[in-house]
Protein backbone atom coordinates (compact mmCIF):
# COMPACT_ATOMS: atom_id res chain seq x y z
CA UNK A 1 0.00 0.00 0.00
CA UNK A 2 1.11 3.57 -0.85
CA UNK A 3 1.57 6.53 1.04
CA UNK A 4 -1.44 8.16 2.07
CA UNK A 5 -1.95 11.35 0.00
CA UNK A 6 -5.34 12.55 1.40
CA UNK A 7 -7.25 11.18 4.39
CA UNK A 8 -10.44 11.92 6.51
CA UNK A 9 -11.93 15.15 4.46
CA UNK A 10 -15.38 15.61 3.21
CA UNK A 11 -17.07 17.68 0.73
CA UNK A 12 -19.50 17.38 -2.30
CA UNK A 13 -19.47 18.83 -5.43
CA UNK A 14 -23.18 20.30 -6.10
CA UNK A 15 -24.79 20.31 -9.54
CA UNK A 16 -24.23 23.38 -11.45
CA UNK A 17 -21.56 24.61 -9.27
CA UNK A 18 -18.11 25.72 -9.87
CA UNK A 19 -14.74 25.49 -7.39
CA UNK A 20 -11.49 25.57 -7.91
CA UNK A 21 -9.26 23.05 -6.33
CA UNK A 22 -5.68 24.18 -5.53
CA UNK A 23 -2.93 23.57 -2.89
CA UNK A 24 0.80 23.05 -3.68
CA UNK A 25 2.41 20.43 -5.92
CA UNK A 26 2.13 17.17 -4.57
CA UNK A 27 -0.79 18.24 -2.13
CA UNK A 28 -3.38 15.52 -3.59
CA UNK A 29 -5.03 17.67 -6.34
CA UNK A 30 -4.94 15.08 -8.81
CA UNK A 31 -5.19 12.25 -6.60
CA UNK A 32 -8.63 14.10 -5.67
CA UNK A 33 -9.62 14.65 -9.99
CA UNK A 34 -8.97 10.55 -10.08
CA UNK A 35 -11.22 9.76 -7.27
CA UNK A 36 -13.94 11.86 -8.57
CA UNK A 37 -13.45 9.88 -12.14
CA UNK A 38 -13.20 6.72 -10.44
CA UNK A 39 -9.99 5.82 -12.08
CA UNK A 40 -8.70 5.70 -8.55
CA UNK A 41 -10.59 3.65 -5.81
CA UNK A 42 -10.08 5.48 -1.91
CA UNK A 43 -8.28 2.76 0.68
CA UNK A 44 -11.00 3.82 3.19
CA UNK A 45 -13.88 5.78 3.00
CA UNK A 46 -16.99 6.46 0.43
CA UNK A 47 -16.96 8.27 -3.06
CA UNK A 48 -20.75 9.08 -4.34
CA UNK A 49 -20.69 9.86 -7.63
CA UNK A 50 -24.53 10.64 -8.82
CA UNK A 51 -26.03 10.17 -6.03
CA UNK A 52 -24.62 6.42 -6.35
CA UNK A 53 -21.84 4.61 -4.19
CA UNK A 54 -18.83 4.28 -6.65
CA UNK A 55 -17.56 1.22 -4.77
CA UNK A 56 -20.95 -0.76 -6.01
CA UNK A 57 -20.31 0.35 -9.62
CA UNK A 58 -20.32 -2.21 -12.20
CA UNK A 59 -17.90 -1.83 -15.26
CA UNK A 60 -20.87 -0.71 -17.57
CA UNK A 61 -22.23 1.75 -14.55
CA UNK A 62 -18.66 3.12 -14.67
CA UNK A 63 -18.80 3.75 -18.33
CA UNK A 64 -22.24 5.27 -18.38
CA UNK A 65 -20.95 8.04 -15.84
CA UNK A 66 -17.85 8.72 -17.46
CA UNK A 67 -19.68 9.37 -20.43
CA UNK A 68 -21.10 12.19 -18.48
CA UNK A 69 -17.82 13.72 -16.92
CA UNK A 70 -15.52 15.45 -19.07
CA UNK A 71 -11.84 15.84 -17.78
CA UNK A 72 -8.46 17.84 -19.24
CA UNK A 73 -5.72 15.88 -18.16
CA UNK A 74 -2.65 18.17 -17.07
CA UNK A 75 -0.96 15.71 -19.47
CA UNK A 76 -3.24 16.41 -22.31
CA UNK A 77 -3.95 12.80 -23.16
CA UNK A 78 -4.51 13.21 -26.42
CA UNK A 79 -4.03 10.25 -29.11
CA UNK A 80 -1.03 10.59 -30.98
CA UNK A 81 -2.25 9.19 -34.45
CA UNK A 82 -5.41 10.72 -34.30
CA UNK A 83 -5.86 14.42 -35.57
CA UNK A 84 -7.23 17.43 -33.77
CA UNK A 85 -10.48 16.59 -35.36
CA UNK A 86 -10.17 12.89 -34.61
CA UNK A 87 -9.42 13.13 -30.96
CA UNK A 88 -11.84 16.37 -29.87
CA UNK A 89 -14.84 13.59 -31.75
CA UNK A 90 -13.48 10.85 -29.03
CA UNK A 91 -16.48 11.27 -26.67
CA UNK A 92 -19.35 11.32 -29.74
CA UNK A 93 -17.70 8.34 -31.45
CA UNK A 94 -17.19 6.07 -28.77
CA UNK A 95 -20.59 6.55 -27.78
CA UNK A 96 -21.62 4.90 -31.29
CA UNK A 97 -23.09 7.96 -32.77
CA UNK A 98 -22.39 8.72 -36.63
CA UNK A 99 -19.77 10.87 -37.66
CA UNK A 100 -21.84 12.72 -39.95
CA UNK A 101 -24.31 13.50 -36.68
CA UNK A 102 -21.91 15.46 -34.97
CA UNK A 103 -19.28 16.77 -37.56
CA UNK A 104 -20.67 20.15 -37.17
CA UNK A 105 -20.64 20.46 -33.68
CA UNK A 106 -17.09 19.62 -33.26
CA UNK A 107 -16.12 21.95 -35.92
CA UNK A 108 -17.94 24.49 -34.29
CA UNK A 109 -16.15 24.35 -31.12
CA UNK A 110 -12.76 23.62 -32.76
CA UNK A 111 -13.31 26.86 -34.25
CA UNK A 112 -14.33 28.53 -31.17
CA UNK A 113 -11.50 27.41 -29.37
CA UNK A 114 -9.14 28.49 -32.25
CA UNK A 115 -8.05 25.23 -33.51
CA UNK A 116 -10.47 26.03 -36.97
CA UNK A 117 -7.43 25.45 -38.85
CA UNK A 118 -5.10 22.76 -37.32
CA UNK A 119 -8.05 20.39 -37.23
CA UNK A 120 -6.21 17.93 -39.54
CA UNK A 121 -2.87 18.57 -37.59
CA UNK A 122 -1.29 15.19 -35.69
CA UNK A 123 -0.43 15.88 -31.78
CA UNK A 124 3.45 16.04 -32.73
CA UNK A 125 2.94 18.93 -34.64
CA UNK A 126 0.54 20.87 -32.51
CA UNK A 127 1.93 23.54 -29.61
CA UNK A 128 1.44 23.20 -25.85
CA UNK A 129 -1.02 25.34 -26.23
CA UNK A 130 -3.03 23.87 -28.96
CA UNK A 131 -2.82 20.43 -27.35
CA UNK A 132 -4.11 21.85 -23.96
CA UNK A 133 -7.11 23.57 -26.45
CA UNK A 134 -7.85 20.44 -28.38
CA UNK A 135 -8.08 18.45 -24.85
CA UNK A 136 -10.24 20.91 -23.21
CA UNK A 137 -12.56 20.71 -26.23
CA UNK A 138 -12.49 17.02 -26.35
CA UNK A 139 -13.35 17.20 -22.58
CA UNK A 140 -16.35 19.50 -23.87
CA UNK A 141 -17.85 18.09 -26.41
CA UNK A 142 -20.25 15.62 -25.14
CA UNK A 143 -21.49 18.21 -22.50
CA UNK A 144 -20.59 16.49 -19.86
CA UNK A 145 -23.04 17.00 -16.34
CA UNK A 146 -19.15 17.18 -14.38
CA UNK A 147 -15.87 18.80 -15.42
CA UNK A 148 -12.77 17.92 -14.30
CA UNK A 149 -9.69 20.10 -15.80
CA UNK A 150 -6.34 19.42 -14.20
CA UNK A 151 -4.19 22.78 -14.83
CA UNK A 152 -5.63 23.33 -17.82
CA UNK A 153 -4.56 27.00 -18.45
CA UNK A 154 -1.02 25.55 -17.70
CA UNK A 155 0.65 26.00 -21.17
CA UNK A 156 -1.14 29.05 -22.27
CA UNK A 157 -0.62 32.87 -22.07
CA UNK A 158 -2.66 34.39 -20.15
CA UNK A 159 -4.60 36.22 -22.72
CA UNK A 160 -5.94 32.41 -23.80
CA UNK A 161 -5.90 31.43 -20.46
CA UNK A 162 -8.91 34.01 -19.49
CA UNK A 163 -10.56 33.03 -22.72
CA UNK A 164 -10.66 29.32 -21.84
CA UNK A 165 -11.79 30.02 -18.20
CA UNK A 166 -14.98 31.83 -19.84
CA UNK A 167 -15.28 29.13 -21.55
CA UNK A 168 -15.76 26.91 -18.47
CA UNK A 169 -17.58 29.12 -16.56
CA UNK A 170 -20.00 29.41 -19.42
CA UNK A 171 -20.42 25.72 -19.22
CA UNK A 172 -21.13 26.02 -15.72
CA UNK A 173 -24.04 28.38 -16.61
CA UNK A 174 -25.13 25.98 -18.72
CA UNK A 175 -25.51 23.50 -15.95
CA UNK A 176 -22.33 21.94 -15.56
CA UNK A 177 -20.67 21.33 -12.46
CA UNK A 178 -17.17 22.39 -12.88
CA UNK A 179 -13.61 21.18 -11.25
CA UNK A 180 -10.63 23.18 -11.98
CA UNK A 181 -7.51 21.75 -10.30
CA UNK A 182 -4.62 24.56 -10.44
CA UNK A 183 -2.64 26.80 -8.27
CA UNK A 184 -2.68 29.65 -10.75
CA UNK A 185 -4.19 32.42 -8.25
CA UNK A 186 -4.38 35.27 -11.10
CA UNK A 187 -6.92 33.04 -12.80
CA UNK A 188 -8.78 32.37 -9.28
CA UNK A 189 -9.19 35.96 -8.86
CA UNK A 190 -10.75 36.40 -12.45
CA UNK A 191 -13.80 34.56 -10.91
CA UNK A 192 -14.17 35.55 -7.73
CA UNK A 193 -17.91 34.10 -6.65
CA UNK A 194 -16.36 30.57 -7.56
CA UNK A 195 -16.10 28.01 -4.59
CA UNK A 196 -12.21 27.18 -3.47
CA UNK A 197 -11.27 23.89 -2.24
CA UNK A 198 -7.69 23.74 -0.81
CA UNK A 199 -5.70 20.78 -0.13
CA UNK A 200 -2.87 20.69 1.70
CA UNK A 201 -1.23 18.46 4.06
CA UNK A 202 -3.81 15.42 3.34
CA UNK A 203 -6.83 17.84 4.90
CA UNK A 204 -8.86 19.83 2.88
CA UNK A 205 -10.13 23.42 3.42
CA UNK A 206 -13.28 25.09 1.99
CA UNK A 207 -13.66 28.73 1.22
CA UNK A 208 -16.92 29.78 -0.30
CA UNK A 209 -16.56 32.57 -3.80
CA UNK A 210 -18.13 35.87 -2.72
CA UNK A 211 -21.33 36.05 -3.27
CA UNK A 212 -22.18 36.62 -7.09
CA UNK B 1 -28.25 25.24 -24.14
CA UNK B 2 -24.73 24.64 -24.17
CA UNK B 3 -22.13 26.79 -23.30
CA UNK B 4 -20.54 26.24 -26.53
CA UNK B 5 -23.65 28.51 -28.55
CA UNK B 6 -24.33 30.60 -25.85
CA UNK B 7 -20.63 31.68 -26.20
CA UNK B 8 -20.20 35.40 -27.22
CA UNK B 9 -17.48 36.07 -28.81
CA UNK B 10 -17.41 33.41 -31.33
CA UNK B 11 -16.44 33.88 -34.83
CA UNK B 12 -19.34 34.88 -36.56
CA UNK B 13 -20.96 32.86 -38.98
CA UNK B 14 -18.60 29.63 -39.65
CA UNK B 15 -19.13 27.80 -42.37
CA UNK B 16 -19.84 24.65 -40.83
CA UNK B 17 -20.04 22.82 -44.56
CA UNK B 18 -18.01 20.01 -43.74
CA UNK B 19 -14.10 20.02 -45.05
CA UNK B 20 -13.69 18.01 -48.11
CA UNK B 21 -10.72 17.20 -47.02
CA UNK B 22 -11.28 16.31 -43.36
CA UNK B 23 -10.03 12.77 -42.18
CA UNK B 24 -12.13 11.62 -39.62
CA UNK B 25 -12.28 7.60 -39.64
CA UNK B 26 -8.91 6.47 -38.52
CA UNK B 27 -8.85 3.43 -36.99
CA UNK B 28 -8.75 3.75 -33.45
CA UNK B 29 -5.93 1.16 -32.58
CA UNK B 30 -2.80 2.41 -35.02
CA UNK B 31 -2.48 0.62 -38.20
CA UNK B 32 0.95 -0.16 -38.76
CA UNK B 33 3.44 -1.33 -36.39
CA UNK B 34 6.26 -3.37 -36.86
CA UNK B 35 4.35 -6.61 -34.43
CA UNK B 36 1.45 -5.77 -37.17
CA UNK B 37 3.41 -6.71 -40.33
CA UNK B 38 5.61 -9.26 -38.48
CA UNK B 39 1.82 -10.89 -37.55
CA UNK B 40 0.75 -10.48 -41.10
CA UNK B 41 4.06 -12.34 -42.29
CA UNK B 42 3.11 -15.43 -39.67
CA UNK B 43 -0.18 -15.14 -40.77
CA UNK B 44 0.40 -15.39 -44.64
CA UNK B 45 2.97 -18.29 -44.22
CA UNK B 46 0.54 -20.45 -41.93
CA UNK B 47 -2.39 -19.71 -44.56
CA UNK B 48 -0.03 -21.25 -47.28
CA UNK B 49 0.70 -24.18 -45.59
CA UNK B 50 -2.64 -24.67 -44.05
CA UNK B 51 -4.24 -24.22 -48.08
CA UNK B 52 -1.14 -26.71 -48.83
CA UNK B 53 -2.23 -29.23 -46.87
CA UNK B 54 -5.91 -28.82 -47.77
CA UNK B 55 -5.27 -28.61 -51.30
CA UNK B 56 -3.34 -31.79 -51.43
CA UNK B 57 -5.90 -33.66 -48.70
CA UNK B 58 -8.71 -32.40 -51.47
CA UNK B 59 -6.34 -33.61 -54.72
CA UNK B 60 -5.44 -36.90 -52.75
CA UNK B 61 -9.60 -37.57 -52.14
CA UNK B 62 -10.40 -36.58 -55.33
CA UNK B 63 -8.02 -38.33 -57.19
CA UNK B 64 -8.80 -41.56 -54.80
CA UNK B 65 -12.49 -41.19 -55.59
CA UNK B 66 -11.46 -41.46 -59.50
CA UNK B 67 -9.27 -44.44 -58.72
CA UNK B 68 -12.50 -45.88 -57.30
CA UNK B 69 -14.42 -45.42 -59.96
CA UNK B 70 -12.75 -46.43 -62.44
CA UNK B 71 -11.43 -49.61 -60.73
CA UNK B 72 -14.57 -51.17 -59.16
CA UNK B 73 -16.26 -50.52 -63.10
CA UNK B 74 -13.36 -52.65 -64.39
CA UNK B 75 -13.29 -56.36 -63.70
CA UNK B 76 -10.99 -58.86 -65.69
CA UNK B 77 -11.70 -62.67 -66.26
CA UNK B 78 -9.15 -64.63 -66.29
CA UNK B 79 -9.13 -68.25 -67.94
CA UNK B 80 -5.78 -70.21 -67.36
CA UNK B 81 -5.43 -72.64 -69.88
CA UNK B 82 -5.90 -76.69 -69.49
CA UNK B 83 -4.48 -79.80 -71.17
CA UNK B 84 -7.27 -80.94 -73.84
CA UNK B 85 -8.97 -77.22 -73.66
CA UNK B 86 -9.46 -75.46 -76.69
CA UNK B 87 -8.50 -71.94 -74.98
CA UNK B 88 -9.86 -69.93 -77.73
CA UNK B 89 -13.13 -71.46 -77.29
CA UNK B 90 -13.01 -70.82 -73.90
CA UNK B 91 -12.54 -67.30 -74.12
CA UNK B 92 -15.28 -66.67 -76.30
CA UNK B 93 -17.45 -68.39 -74.27
CA UNK B 94 -16.71 -66.15 -71.34
CA UNK B 95 -16.78 -63.08 -73.10
CA UNK B 96 -19.79 -64.36 -74.66
CA UNK B 97 -21.42 -65.14 -71.26
CA UNK B 98 -20.12 -61.71 -69.78
CA UNK B 99 -21.78 -59.66 -72.53
CA UNK B 100 -25.09 -61.88 -71.15
CA UNK B 101 -24.57 -60.72 -67.96
CA UNK B 102 -26.90 -57.66 -66.03
CA UNK B 103 -24.84 -54.79 -66.10
CA UNK B 104 -22.48 -55.47 -68.25
CA UNK B 105 -21.40 -52.25 -70.54
CA UNK B 106 -18.31 -53.60 -72.77
CA UNK B 107 -16.71 -56.71 -73.28
CA UNK B 108 -12.75 -57.18 -74.70
CA UNK B 109 -11.02 -60.52 -75.19
CA UNK B 110 -7.73 -59.53 -75.24
CA UNK B 111 -5.71 -61.62 -77.92
CA UNK B 112 -3.02 -63.81 -77.44
CA UNK B 113 -0.83 -61.71 -78.90
CA UNK B 114 -1.73 -58.75 -76.17
CA UNK B 115 -1.49 -61.46 -73.21
CA UNK B 116 1.79 -61.96 -74.71
CA UNK B 117 2.73 -58.49 -74.72
CA UNK B 118 1.63 -57.79 -71.10
CA UNK B 119 4.25 -60.58 -70.22
CA UNK B 120 7.52 -58.76 -72.01
CA UNK B 121 8.12 -56.81 -69.21
CA UNK B 122 8.83 -59.33 -67.06
CA UNK B 123 10.08 -61.79 -69.65
CA UNK B 124 11.74 -59.74 -72.18
CA UNK B 125 11.33 -59.87 -76.18
CA UNK B 126 12.47 -62.10 -78.53
CA UNK B 127 11.48 -65.19 -76.52
CA UNK B 128 8.86 -67.46 -78.50
CA UNK B 129 6.01 -68.03 -75.80
CA UNK B 130 3.58 -70.22 -78.00
CA UNK B 131 4.92 -73.23 -75.59
CA UNK B 132 3.98 -71.53 -72.62
CA UNK B 133 0.34 -71.89 -71.20
CA UNK B 134 -0.41 -68.20 -71.01
CA UNK B 135 -3.41 -67.16 -69.21
CA UNK B 136 -5.99 -65.16 -70.93
CA UNK B 137 -7.47 -62.02 -69.71
CA UNK B 138 -10.91 -60.63 -70.63
CA UNK B 139 -11.80 -56.91 -69.74
CA UNK B 140 -14.83 -56.29 -68.68
CA UNK B 141 -16.34 -52.62 -67.94
CA UNK B 142 -19.73 -52.46 -65.99
CA UNK B 143 -22.00 -49.61 -66.64
CA UNK B 144 -21.49 -46.93 -63.83
CA UNK B 145 -23.79 -48.23 -61.11
CA UNK B 146 -23.11 -47.23 -57.54
CA UNK B 147 -22.86 -51.40 -56.67
CA UNK B 148 -22.60 -52.74 -59.56
CA UNK B 149 -23.19 -56.24 -59.82
CA UNK B 150 -20.67 -58.34 -59.31
CA UNK B 151 -21.68 -61.61 -57.95
CA UNK B 152 -24.56 -62.12 -60.70
CA UNK B 153 -21.71 -62.12 -63.01
CA UNK B 154 -19.16 -64.59 -61.42
CA UNK B 155 -22.35 -66.80 -61.12
CA UNK B 156 -23.06 -66.59 -64.57
CA UNK B 157 -19.57 -67.50 -65.38
CA UNK B 158 -19.17 -70.33 -62.92
CA UNK B 159 -22.28 -72.20 -64.42
CA UNK B 160 -21.39 -71.62 -68.25
CA UNK B 161 -17.55 -71.26 -68.33
CA UNK B 162 -15.84 -73.37 -65.85
CA UNK B 163 -12.12 -72.67 -65.50
CA UNK B 164 -12.81 -68.38 -65.74
CA UNK B 165 -11.77 -66.64 -62.91
CA UNK B 166 -13.18 -63.40 -61.70
CA UNK B 167 -11.07 -60.63 -60.17
CA UNK B 168 -12.79 -57.53 -59.13
CA UNK B 169 -9.37 -55.68 -57.84
CA UNK B 170 -10.69 -55.69 -54.88
CA UNK B 171 -8.15 -56.05 -52.81
CA UNK B 172 -6.15 -53.27 -54.74
CA UNK B 173 -8.92 -51.09 -53.97
CA UNK B 174 -8.57 -51.52 -49.96
CA UNK B 175 -5.36 -50.45 -50.46
CA UNK B 176 -5.83 -47.82 -52.65
CA UNK B 177 -8.37 -46.57 -50.02
CA UNK B 178 -6.36 -47.17 -47.42
CA UNK B 179 -3.22 -45.21 -48.04
CA UNK B 180 -5.62 -42.11 -49.49
CA UNK B 181 -7.59 -42.14 -46.63
CA UNK B 182 -4.65 -42.02 -44.34
CA UNK B 183 -2.77 -39.31 -46.36
CA UNK B 184 -5.96 -37.19 -45.42
CA UNK B 185 -6.03 -37.54 -42.20
CA UNK B 186 -2.76 -36.46 -41.85
CA UNK B 187 -3.45 -33.94 -43.93
CA UNK B 188 -6.13 -32.78 -41.75
CA UNK B 189 -4.45 -33.40 -38.48
CA UNK B 190 -1.63 -31.14 -40.10
CA UNK B 191 -3.54 -28.14 -40.99
CA UNK B 192 -5.28 -28.72 -36.95
CA UNK B 193 -1.82 -27.96 -35.91
CA UNK B 194 -0.92 -24.93 -37.99
CA UNK B 195 -4.08 -23.64 -37.16
CA UNK B 196 -3.21 -24.28 -33.54
CA UNK B 197 -0.28 -22.94 -34.07
CA UNK B 198 -1.91 -19.85 -35.72
CA UNK B 199 -3.95 -19.13 -32.75
CA UNK B 200 -1.10 -18.73 -30.31
CA UNK B 201 0.56 -16.49 -32.63
CA UNK B 202 -2.66 -14.53 -33.24
CA UNK B 203 -2.57 -14.87 -29.37
CA UNK B 204 0.73 -13.57 -28.67
CA UNK B 205 0.41 -10.69 -31.12
CA UNK B 206 -2.90 -9.52 -29.48
CA UNK B 207 -1.65 -9.34 -26.05
CA UNK B 208 1.45 -7.30 -27.28
CA UNK B 209 -0.82 -4.80 -29.08
CA UNK B 210 -2.94 -4.33 -26.06
CA UNK B 211 0.78 -3.95 -23.97
CA UNK B 212 1.88 -1.50 -26.91
CA UNK B 213 -1.44 0.88 -27.10
CA UNK B 214 -2.20 0.78 -23.35
CA UNK B 215 -2.53 4.83 -23.04
CA UNK B 216 -4.94 4.26 -25.60
CA UNK B 217 -7.31 2.06 -24.02
CA UNK B 218 -6.99 4.36 -20.71
CA UNK B 219 -7.99 7.36 -23.19
CA UNK B 220 -10.93 5.35 -24.56
CA UNK B 221 -12.19 4.03 -20.90
CA UNK B 222 -11.88 8.09 -19.82
CA UNK B 223 -13.90 9.35 -22.59
CA UNK B 224 -16.71 7.05 -22.46
CA UNK B 225 -15.95 3.60 -24.67
CA UNK B 226 -17.31 0.46 -23.36
CA UNK B 227 -15.39 -2.44 -23.33
CA UNK B 228 -17.47 -3.98 -26.11
CA UNK B 229 -16.74 -0.86 -28.16
CA UNK B 230 -12.50 -1.09 -27.63
CA UNK B 231 -12.75 -4.92 -28.33
CA UNK B 232 -14.72 -4.46 -31.80
CA UNK B 233 -11.39 -1.94 -32.43
CA UNK B 234 -9.05 -4.48 -31.83
CA UNK B 235 -11.10 -7.28 -33.73
CA UNK B 236 -11.68 -4.50 -37.00
CA UNK B 237 -7.59 -4.19 -36.49
CA UNK B 238 -6.69 -7.96 -36.52
CA UNK B 239 -9.27 -8.38 -39.01
CA UNK B 240 -7.50 -6.41 -41.35
CA UNK B 241 -3.88 -7.65 -40.61
CA UNK B 242 -5.71 -11.43 -40.97
CA UNK B 243 -7.23 -10.77 -44.39
CA UNK B 244 -4.33 -8.99 -45.43
CA UNK B 245 -2.19 -12.30 -44.35
CA UNK B 246 -4.69 -14.95 -45.22
CA UNK B 247 -5.37 -13.35 -48.84
CA UNK B 248 -1.42 -13.40 -49.17
CA UNK B 249 -1.15 -16.82 -48.38
CA UNK B 250 -3.67 -17.93 -49.82
CA UNK B 251 -2.62 -16.43 -52.97
CA UNK B 252 0.40 -17.60 -53.25
CA UNK B 253 -1.03 -20.93 -52.35
CA UNK B 254 -3.08 -20.98 -55.50
CA UNK B 255 -0.35 -19.80 -57.34
CA UNK B 256 1.89 -22.97 -56.24
CA UNK B 257 -1.50 -25.52 -57.27
CA UNK B 258 -1.60 -23.34 -60.74
CA UNK B 259 1.93 -24.05 -61.23
CA UNK B 260 1.98 -27.74 -60.48
CA UNK B 261 -0.80 -28.29 -62.64
CA UNK B 262 1.17 -26.62 -65.37
CA UNK B 263 4.48 -28.40 -64.71
CA UNK B 264 2.68 -31.94 -63.91
CA UNK B 265 2.32 -32.48 -67.92
CA UNK B 266 6.22 -32.72 -67.73
CA UNK B 267 5.84 -34.97 -64.70
CA UNK B 268 3.99 -37.26 -66.29
CA UNK B 269 6.40 -37.85 -69.37
CA UNK B 270 9.29 -38.69 -66.51
CA UNK B 271 10.56 -41.63 -64.74
CA UNK B 272 7.95 -42.03 -61.36
CA UNK B 273 5.45 -39.22 -62.90
CA UNK B 274 2.83 -41.85 -63.88
CA UNK B 275 2.96 -42.94 -60.21
CA UNK B 276 2.94 -39.00 -58.78
CA UNK B 277 0.16 -38.73 -61.65
CA UNK B 278 -1.89 -41.57 -59.77
CA UNK B 279 -1.99 -40.29 -55.99
CA UNK B 280 -2.48 -36.72 -57.35
CA UNK B 281 -4.79 -37.04 -60.18
CA UNK B 282 -3.82 -34.32 -62.78
CA UNK B 283 -3.11 -32.00 -60.11
CA UNK B 284 -5.38 -29.54 -61.05
CA UNK B 285 -7.44 -28.69 -58.02
CA UNK B 286 -10.27 -27.65 -59.69
CA UNK B 287 -12.93 -24.55 -58.70
CA UNK B 288 -14.10 -26.22 -55.74
CA UNK B 289 -10.06 -26.55 -54.35
CA UNK B 290 -9.93 -22.77 -55.30
CA UNK B 291 -12.84 -22.11 -53.60
CA UNK B 292 -11.58 -23.84 -50.55
CA UNK B 293 -8.14 -22.00 -50.34
CA UNK B 294 -10.30 -18.60 -50.89
CA UNK B 295 -12.25 -20.03 -47.52
CA UNK B 296 -9.05 -21.48 -45.72
CA UNK B 297 -7.62 -17.88 -46.19
CA UNK B 298 -11.03 -15.56 -45.31
CA UNK B 299 -11.65 -18.08 -42.44
CA UNK B 300 -8.19 -17.63 -41.05
CA UNK B 301 -8.89 -13.79 -41.23
CA UNK B 302 -12.22 -14.29 -39.23
CA UNK B 303 -10.70 -16.58 -36.70
CA UNK B 304 -7.58 -13.67 -36.12
CA UNK B 305 -10.36 -10.89 -35.63
CA UNK B 306 -12.41 -13.39 -33.06
CA UNK B 307 -9.31 -14.54 -31.25
CA UNK B 308 -8.53 -10.93 -30.44
CA UNK B 309 -11.72 -9.75 -30.17
CA UNK B 310 -12.20 -12.62 -27.24
CA UNK B 311 -8.43 -11.78 -25.31
CA UNK B 312 -8.99 -8.00 -25.36
CA UNK B 313 -12.86 -8.19 -23.52
CA UNK B 314 -11.29 -11.05 -20.77
CA UNK B 315 -8.49 -8.19 -20.43
CA UNK B 316 -10.65 -5.64 -20.17
CA UNK B 317 -12.70 -6.85 -18.06
CA UNK B 318 -9.69 -8.07 -15.64
CA UNK B 319 -9.12 -3.98 -15.38
CA UNK B 320 -11.28 -2.52 -13.23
Amino acid sequence: MGVEVVRDLSFSIKPQSFQFLTGPSGAGKTTLLRLMLLSLKPTRGIVKIFGQDASTLDKDEITGFRRRIGVVFQDFRLLDHLTTYENVALPLRVMGRAEASYRAEVVELLRWVGLGERMNALPAVLSGGEKQRAAIARALIARPELLLADEPTGNVDPGLARRLLRLFVELHKSGTAVVIATHDLALMDQFGEARRLVVGDGRLQIFDGDSP
Amino acid sequence: MSAVSTAGDREPGPDIQPDKALRRDMPLVPASSIAGRALVIVIAIMTFLACLTAGGAILVATASQDWRGEVSREVTIQIKPAPGQDIEAAVAKAAETARTAPGVADVRALSKQESEQLLEPWLGNGLDLTELPIPRLIIVRMLDLKAPDIAALRNALAAQAPGASLDDHRLWLARLDTMADAIVIFASLLFLLMISAMTMAVGFATRGAMAGNREIIEVLHFVGAADSYISRQFQAHFLRLGLRGGLIGGALAALFFAGASALSAWWTSSVGGEEIGALFGAFSLGPRGYGAILAVAVAIAVLTGAISRIIVYRHLRRLQ
